[in-house]
């Protein structure tokens, strides 16, 4: 139990945000009206996956270090899981910008960064697919991991704060923090945002748990 | 013995091995004038936006050909034999310088011939040629790793593209950007952004690449 306390308060902290958030005050502004409620849900998915995704990197350099076969598979759970967390997040803004910015897929260049980033790790996945041995499969796509991260962090964080962009705090546009995110609406977001980490963790620990499982078995 | 002199025999055995055979080099160069000529057929004439945007593609389906190579053409023991008197980075720094110098001399080629077939009016004509030679540059050290990968890997020519394109679209991303601000002869100030990005990335790049040869070479 004592080890526990985080995934309980995971789940406290994102049932709270689910019912806080759809019956708490918002503020009410143009264009955005209600679905300023999805702030909610749609950016803790980036949350969480970029924080999916810098486990799965370390656990690939401690794979290096090691050879210990618990990293990698620890590795590619992870980027298991953050994938989920990115096609969710895309889905969740492709309706928001639909009601918002006319379109499901405007020309935006965190949109097109995004699906470039798991475009990246859709290819570490078919790149595992393709090695047979386990222990050159670990090495070789660690590598990979590990290559690709660097350049993941330059498509998500630098490329589009270089040209303009319709999301808040890219291209001269104000952040959140500038008028729109009362207090009221930080009393939600931040649980929100703390809560889908816990869950992403959540959800790599049990899968990893059941990858480790299912090769004792076929082990003997 | 000390990676400098280690990295110029290699450098040298390269450049020599290609000069003898003249496959790769042939090879790629046929490949681009042909791809050039192509498009030329099928475009005539192109607006701007579509001139560099053409070139860039061209050159970057020419690099993933010239470099998917850099490890395959080696035979098993040949590298075997490597690894036993040189060190992995002294033979990752070899083949990246390798690459650089073919991508450099080949997108030379492709740009003098793709701007004889196709008129275009380049505004900056310097800081174009400046972008090609970026372009040449980032291909190189991203492909290089990316091919050591996919080596490493049964099925290669697949896999090299499926690997190497989430990587290389930031970099085609910036290089466009910056060739277009060229072609537009727009001030050279307004480039900076672009230009110290890219150089990031290379040096980024170059630097996980030298990390983390020594752990892929092994089998």
């Amino acid at each position: 139990m004592s080890n526990n306390w985080w995934k309980i308060t995971a789940s406290v902290f994102v049932l709270f945000s689910v019912v806080a958030g759809l019956l708490l005050k918002v503020p009410t502004l143009p264009i955005l009206h209600e679905s300023i409620r999805n702030l909610y849900f749609h950016v803790p998915m980036w949350f969480a996956m970029i924080v999916i995704y810098t486990v799965a990197v370390v656990n690939s350099i401690r794979y290096l270090q090691t050879n210990n076969e618990k990293y990698d598979l620890i590795a590619v759970e992870s980027v298991n899981t953050g994938l989920v967390f990115g096609f969710v997040g895309l889905l969740s803004g492709m309706i928001w910008a639909n009601f918002t910015w006319g379109s499901p897929w405007p020309n935006d260049p965190k949109l097109n960064s995004a699906a470039i980033a798991t475009l990246m790790y859709l290819a570490y996945t078919v790149l595992r697919s393709s090695l047979d041995e386990e222990q050159k499969r670990a090495k070789i796509s660690a590598i990979y991991n590990i290559f690709s991260f660097p350049v993941m962090v330059v498509l998500l964080f630098v490329l589009p704060r270089l040209t303009d962009s319709l999301h808040p705090g890219n291209g001269g546009n104000p952040g959140f923090g500038a008028y729109d995110l009362d207090s009221n609406m930080r009393f939600v977001f931040y649980p929100a945002v703390l809560g889908w980490i816990g869950i992403a963790v959540w959800i790599m620990n049990i899968r990893f748990r059941i990858r480790k499982l299912e090769n004792k078995r076929n082990q003997i | 013995m000390n990676l400098y002199p280690q990295i110029k025999y290699l450098l040298k055995k390269e450049i020599v091995l290609e000069w003898r055979s003249k496959y790769a080099l042939n090879g790629i160069l046929l490949y681009v004038v042909s791809t050039v000529f192509v498009c030329y057929l099928s475009f005539r004439t192109t607006p701007p936006l579509v001139w560099n945007a053409l070139f860039w593609i061209i050159m970057l389906f020419a690099a993933i050909n010239a470099i998917s190579k850099s490890f395959v053409q080696e035979s098993k023991g040949r590298l075997l034999y490597y690894y036993q008197i040189a060190s992995p980075q002294a033979i990752i720094i070899a083949k990246i310088i390798y690459n650089m110098l073919l991508m450099i001399l080949m997108s030379v080629i492709a740009l003098f011939f793709y701007s004889i077939v196709f008129q275009n009016n380049v505004g900056d004509k310097l800081l174009y040629f400046g972008a090609v030679m970026l372009g040449a540059i980032s291909f190189s050290s991203v492909f290089t790793m990316i091919s050591a990968i996919a080596s490493k890997a049964n099925n290669n020519g697949t896999l090299m593209a499926i690997l190497s394109f989430p990587v290389i679209i930031p970099v085609i991303i910036l290089i466009i950007k910056l060739s277009k601000n060229a072609m537009d002869g727009l001030d050279r100030s307004v480039s900076l952004d672009e230009i110290g990005v890219l150089t990031a990335i290379n040096l980024i790049v170059i630097t996980v690449s030298l990390l983390l040869f020594p752990y892929l070479w092994r089998d």
